[in-house]
């Protein structure tokens, strides 16, 4: 009966969680643009499932994702190994950015800039390979940034003068980048990080920061996600550079 | 119903992207830390749970909210609306008022119904033995998202070059770091990553490509990009700021019963 309650709950909260978004597209719908909603029962099934699905992710993120961050940075801490968790950090970075769908949309978008802007030439083969070189950079400076976040929380820097580095060099890349690429760079730093990559990625993280004598999980944890979303846009405007 | 047949595809797609990632564990598991992983059984039944989640998450986005919120997008960006039988050539900046609201609206309901910030809520609160709480951390980030976004569609309209305001925010996050308390720098650095995923970015990107294609004199290929850099930046303030000013209200409270 407990759990049942429980269970209630959590499909209430995921609820109230999308109430925001109900009300906003209804009151531009109703009041502004002055239209009826159309397929009601549609909506009403695909709201059922985004609660119902809001709520088993929220589950398995205590049950699965959570745990399986924390144990693995416990278990390389007691390893010791720093090469091995650095392969780790790089592999995790890479290989959860390749695949990543909302980046081969982006890869496609700015293949077409390229060709628009006369970067590339304008035939499918050009830009599927434009396209493929971006991600495959774009997955490499993730993989990049967790294994500099990583080596970070491991020696204690602070974290805002590498930020504040990278940000120098976002700035200094602008001025030498292509101007056509310089939308899809900056945005290119957004997209990188997939639902799943983040609480994996920043459950290692604080892991790795409990598990180091002197280390702060609150100070030193966080941070990891915040390397993945600023070294993109270094690269992929060294790519536009280079390509 | 076709929405039950999508899902099946949207389960399989799902699964699709999360084979890297297990591929990456387990393997590193099994190769290098060379130690089974405690609570097997309990952890691969969260991964299941993930899994399910996602999917029903996205099919019924897909199904329910992405149509009707791209639609909008096109409609509130399209001239006739817009002008509301006003001449072209009155066009200015302020007709796009409706727009405004609307991308300060959907950017702040879809970042709070996001899922990796939900994710990294809970984490910081757990971390933080509660000081931080999961909704006035969400709510932090929604509000940084709704001004970003918001700003961005200015700047669309306008057509100024999307590395002014870029570089003015940098040069307001770092001035910030040097004010916030230390415990929330992190934190704030990362909320600037989690905000943009599942639910903000398809909507987005539609408003985006909705407004460079219907304002004169702006090109989709080369302007409808930003939104998204503008939705990553300006949480990182909004979140500072929050902790500031929960930094000023515990003190103030704190320092009441002596006076």
């Amino acid at each position: 009966m407990n759990s049942f309650k429980a269970i209630i709950k959590s499909l209430l909260d995921s609820l109230r969680d999308l109430l925001p978004i109900i009300g906003v597209i209804t009151f531009f719908q109703l009041f502004v643009l002055q239209q009826p909603i159309p397929n009601f029962t549609e909506i009403a099934i695909g709201i059922l499932f985004v609660v119902m699905g809001l709520t088993l992710f929220v589950h398995g993120l205590n049950m699965g994702l959570f745990p399986v961050g924390e144990n693995m940075a416990y278990a390389f801490a007691k390893k010791g190994s720093l090469f091995w968790l650095l392969v780790f950090a790089f592999s995790l970075g890479f290989g959860t950015t390749v695949a990543e769908p909302a980046l081969i949309a982006v890869a496609k978008e700015a293949s077409h800039v390229a060709a628009v802007g006369g970067m590339i030439l304008d035939t499918d083969e050009s830009r599927m390979s434009y396209a493929f070189g971006l991600r495959i950079t774009v997955a490499v400076s993730v993989g990049f940034a967790i294994l500099v976040g990583v080596l970070r929380i491991i020696k204690g820097w602070p974290i805002q003068y590498l930020i504040i580095t990278g940000y120098i060099g976002v700035v200094i890349m602008t001025f030498f980048a292509p101007e056509e690429i310089i939308g899809i760079a900056y945005d290119s730093g957004g997209v990188t990080t997939s639902t799943i990559t983040v609480p994996l990625v920043t459950a290692l993280g604080v892991g790795l920061a409990s598990s180091i004598k002197g280390r702060n999980p609150m100070i030193d944890g966080f941070g990891l996600i915040a390397f993945a979303s600023l070294t993109p846009m270094i690269f992929v405007m060294g790519y536009g550079m280079v390509v | 119903m076709h929405i039950f047949t999508d899902l099946f595809h949207v389960i399989l797609a799902t699964i699709w992207d999360v084979l890297p990632i297990a591929a990456i564990i387990f393997g590193f598991q099994l190769f290098v830390l060379r130690k089974a992983m405690p609570n097997l059984k309990k952890i691969l039944m969260g991964f299941l749970l993930v899994l399910l989640g996602l999917a029903f998450f996205l099919e019924g986005l897909e199904a329910a909210l992405f149509p009707l919120g791209k639609l909008m997008a096109t409609q509130l960006t399209n001239l006739d609306f817009i002008l509301q039988g006003a001449a072209e050539s009155t066009l200015n900046w302020w007709h796009y008022k409706w727009v405004y609201l609307f991308a300060f609206a959907i950017g702040f309901a879809t970042t709070i119904a996001e899922p990796s910030l939900l994710a990294v809520a809970i984490k910081a609160n757990q971390v933080s033995a509660g000081s931080i709480s999961i909704w006035g951390l969400r709510i932090a980030v929604a509000i940084g998202v709704a001004i970003g976004i918001a700003l961005g569609v200015f700047r669309i309209v306008t057509g100024t070059p999307l590395y002014w305001y870029i570089i003015t925010g940098y040069v307001f996050v770092v001035i910030q770091t040097f004010f916030a308390p230390r415990l929330i720098i992190a934190l704030a650095y990362d909320s600037g990553g989690v905000t943009t995923s599942t639910v903000t970015v398809p909507l987005v990107a539609a408003l985006g490509l909705g407004l460079s294609t219907t304002v004169p004199g702006r090109s989709p290929l080369l302007d409808g990009f930003g939104l998204i850099a503008f939705a990553s930046l300006f949480p990182i303030m909004s979140v500072m700021v929050y902790a500031q000013i929960s930094e000023w209200v515990s003190k103030r409270n704190k320092d009441k019963p002596t006076q």
